[in-house]
């Protein structure tokens, strides 16, 4: 049968007669594997472009249309040891990344105008204490409003917008005083310099929008980054299928371009990338990605089989079938959603800080005006102090507080191996005191271990791992791996569904079902383990067996301990059989488990916990964990996870450790400590700052002296959130 | 004073080109890859053909 690879639902036009593929790639993390790939890329004849972006870890190639196959960069990228895998831009991710560009655009105009007006405002500054005369001031006064007015009006359009879309829809956000303040600002000062006033306020205003703009930014651009983290995360699983294009002939195309009738091929070891039902063949498949079960299942014609299931033995076709058709999937996306539409609205801390802020700082400002005028103070006098108020509390330090802290906290996570998908995942995770794992898959490792590789001599070990390197089958992948097995045995021979078996000097080897092997009577001894599978090896009449099982991850244990020290609870909650939960239980000393749970269970559980206070983080990576993972406070995924589960999951993990679960814990724990350490110096900042301004005693040079004292202590106080500290336990 | 004539719109202007000359890299996408620039301003720069062998 011939294989093609096809790539052309990735390849777009770059204008003339050049083609463009975006490729995320595994492993680049330093600048000598971004100069090892352009070198590698470029030195392939007709390549016009190729650029690594190392911080969304993908590859930019572009070369003369029609003279390459992209399947080449691929390989090249394979031969120069990293993993790349085509990508397609979601529309999601281009919107973020368009808003990043135009906020950047604000900040640039906005930071421009900041540094000229400040160059005219210190010779007003210095002028009015000395020398300098009525209509020279006038003159600076004017050229600052020529600066100020214009720039404020571009860079200050995403508060604007904001502030408009809330006051429409009757509500208010942070954006609303944010933007009466500068509007009256520049309004007052514009007044005023008409009235060849001392004072004129066009710095304050802009540099204001400057500051809120770097906070803005921030924010944006980890959204952003989440998002092509996302998307990467997407890309990297290389969901492609084996698809039927004619008779006999099959190409291997990207799953995105498959539809529901399609037919697609099933060798043994693949993981299916699609749903659908077996129309022909005979095989196991292993569900436990789907169910949490870890038996095999027997799939025969008729037999629904979901995205994820990793086929076992035989050759299987598979028709497509549209997503809602499969009852499984049915039943968990209704979960799902019911979760989803449940989860309340969490505040964030932010909107919980402008929520209090904005009635606040009205209310002094009015009170500031009645209060002069009261004190027989001219209405002009009166409303100058008041709209000096409301400068001087402009949140300057209040919009950093938060976005700084995620920025850098974000990247320390991301250093230790953990992904965020949802912007208030660090806030929520720093609350969890409850943890739910699922066993498989998230406890437990996805690949299989061999258990017993210690009691098998080391030879027919090797041997064994050898022999095993001509079969698909993934328990003979497992102990493969497990001998570190490089050379295949010549003229082996795979009986499918039995095992396979070679002749080395005139003896017989065979590695496969223990009847296959003649082995059944030594199989006894073996199965006490109950998630192992059993595989035989023999030799001639020498006869070994090999229990194969997934391991836990190796540091679950100290992880456990780690999360108990940390005063969180933890139980299991599985959809796998009793002995082999309770088995992950006793290992890692948790009494808390149940077994054999269904997804409605788990929410069930879930709520049970909410009633009584707790706030969870579920940690799961199957199909069947997805509505749970909705469900909880928080949520996290391995890498390994199901498609579903990853895209609802707040946090993404990498590796085989469980570790980044607990450093992941300590990093939001630390940020939210210093979030809330930034709201309060931005609130002793005011309540300082503000009866200076009541008083009406302040000055341009006093409101751009406080506004940036406060904006850059918050800012340095958030660089503490980098230092997190790699020690679990 | 009257210098001011002259310095005024000078800087003005020399701030302005600044301005037009970040908008011109950030239109030319010199901040999609922040993380990669930082290295990449260290990085030798060796012409692609005398790629070397495995090292």
């Amino acid at each position: 049968m011939h294989v093609t690879r096809d790539f052309s639902h990735f390849v777009r036009s770059a204008g003339e007669g050049i083609q463009h593929i975006d490729l995320a790639v595994e492993g680049v993390h330093c600048a000598g594997c971004m100069a090892k790939i352009e070198r590698g890329l470029s030195a392939i004849p007709d390549v016009t472009l190729a650029r690594v972006n190392l911080t969304d870890r993908r590859v930019a190639l572009e070369w003369k249309a029609g003279t390459l196959d992209p399947g080449r960069f691929i390989d090249r990228l394979e031969e120069l040891g990293y993993k790349a895998y085509p990508f397609e831009t979601e529309s999601a991710e281009e919107a973020e990344v368009a808003e990043s560009r135009f906020l950047l655009r604000c900040l640039g105009v906005a930071a421009f105008a900041t540094m000229n007006v400040m160059m005219l405002s210190i010779p007003v500054w210095s002028g009015n204490v000395s020398d300098m005369l009525p209509e020279q001031r006038d003159f600076f006064h004017w050229l600052s409003a020529l600066i100020a007015l214009p720039a404020a009006a571009y860079a200050g359009q995403p508060f604007f917008r904001s502030a408009w879309r809330a006051l429409s829809a009757k509500t208010t956000n942070m954006d609303v005083p944010i933007s009466i303040g500068v509007i009256l600002a520049l309004g007052m000062s514009v007044v005023e310099t008409i009235n060849h006033a001392e004072h004129a306020y066009f710095d304050a205003a802009i540099m204001l929008l400057t500051f809120l703009l770097v906070g803005r930014f921030l924010d944006q651009n980890m959204r952003r980054r989440t998002r092509a983290v996302a998307g990467n995360l997407a890309a990297l699983k290389a969901e492609t299928a084996a698809k039927f294009v004619g008779p006999g002939e099959i190409s291997q195309v990207p799953v995105a371009a498959i539809h529901p009738g399609d037919i697609v091929l099933l060798r043994p070891g693949e993981r299916c990338a699609v749903d659908g039902a077996v129309i022909e063949g005979r095989s196991e498949i292993d569900q436990s990605l789907i169910t949490g079960e870890t038996l095999y299942v027997t799939a025969e014609e008729g037999t629904p089989v979901y995205a994820g299931s990793m086929n076992i033995s035989g050759t299987l076709r598979v028709r497509v079938s549209a997503a809602s058709e499969a009852t499984l999937l049915a039943e968990i996306t209704r979960l799902l959603d019911n979760a989803l539409q449940a989860r309340s609205r969490y505040m964030r801390l932010a909107d919980r800080a402008s929520r209090l802020y904005a009635p606040v700082v009205h209310a002094t400002a009015l009170l500031t005006i009645l209060g002069w005028v009261i004190a027989g103070a001219s209405w002009h006098d009166a409303i100058v102090t008041g709209v000096a108020v409301l400068i001087i509390t402009c949140p300057c330090a209040l919009g950093l507080a938060i976005p700084t802290v995620q920025t850098i906290a974000s990247g320390a996570m991301f250093k230790s191996g953990v992904l965020l998908n949802s912007g208030d995942a660090i806030e929520r995770l720093a609350e969890a005191d409850h943890v739910i794992f699922d066993k498989t898959g998230t406890l437990t490792l996805p690949d299989l271990e061999v258990m017993n590789a210690a009691d098998i001599p080391a030879d027919i070990f090797e041997l064994a791992g050898r022999l095993a390197l001509s079969s698909h089958h993934p328990v003979a992948a497992a102990v493969a791996q497990a001998a570190d097995a490089k050379s295949p045995i010549v003229g082996a021979v795979e009986e499918p569904g039995q095992g396979v078996r070679a002749t080395v000097d005139g003896v017989e080897l065979r590695l496969g079902r223990p009847s296959y092997c003649g082995a059944e009577a030594l199989v006894g001894g073996a199965t006490l383990d109950p998630e192992a599978s059993v595989v035989a090896f023999s030799k001639g009449s020498e006869k070994f067996v090999l229990s194969v099982r997934q391991g836990l991850r190796p540091d679950a244990q100290a992880v456990v301990a780690a999360l108990k020290a940390r005063n969180i609870g933890i139980e299991i909650l599985s959809g796998d059989r009793e002995p082999a939960v309770k088995a992950a239980a006793h290992a890692l000393a948790i009494p808390e488990w149940r077994a054999g749970v269904t997804p409605a269970d788990k929410i069930a559980r879930i709520e049970e916990l909410k009633q009584r206070g707790a706030k969870v983080l579920m940690v799961g990576d199957g199909m069947n964990d997805a509505p749970s993972l909705a469900a909880a406070h928080v949520s996290m995924s391995p890498i390994s996870a199901a498609h579903l589960s990853q895209a609802t999951a707040d946090l993404v993990f990498l590796g085989r450790p469980l570790a980044p679960v607990v450093a992941a814990i300590d990093a939001s724990r630390k940020a939210l400590h210093l979030m809330r350490q930034n709201l309060w110096l931005a609130i002793g900042y005011n309540v300082l700052a503000v009866p200076v301004a009541i008083s009406g005693i302040v000055t341009p040079l006093i409101a751009a002296a406080a506004m940036s004292g406060s904006s850059i202590l918050v800012m340095l106080n958030s660089l503490r959130a980098r230092s997190t500290s790699r020690e679990i336990v | 004073m009257e210098i001011l004539v002259i310095l005024v719109p000078l800087a003005l202007m020399l701030g302005g080109a600044g301005l037009v000359a970040f908008l011109w890299s950030l239109r030319s996408g010199q901040y999609d890859d922040l993380d990669g620039a930082a290295w990449r301003a260290i990085a030798d720069d060796e012409p692609p053909q005398e790629a070397p062998a495995e090292r």
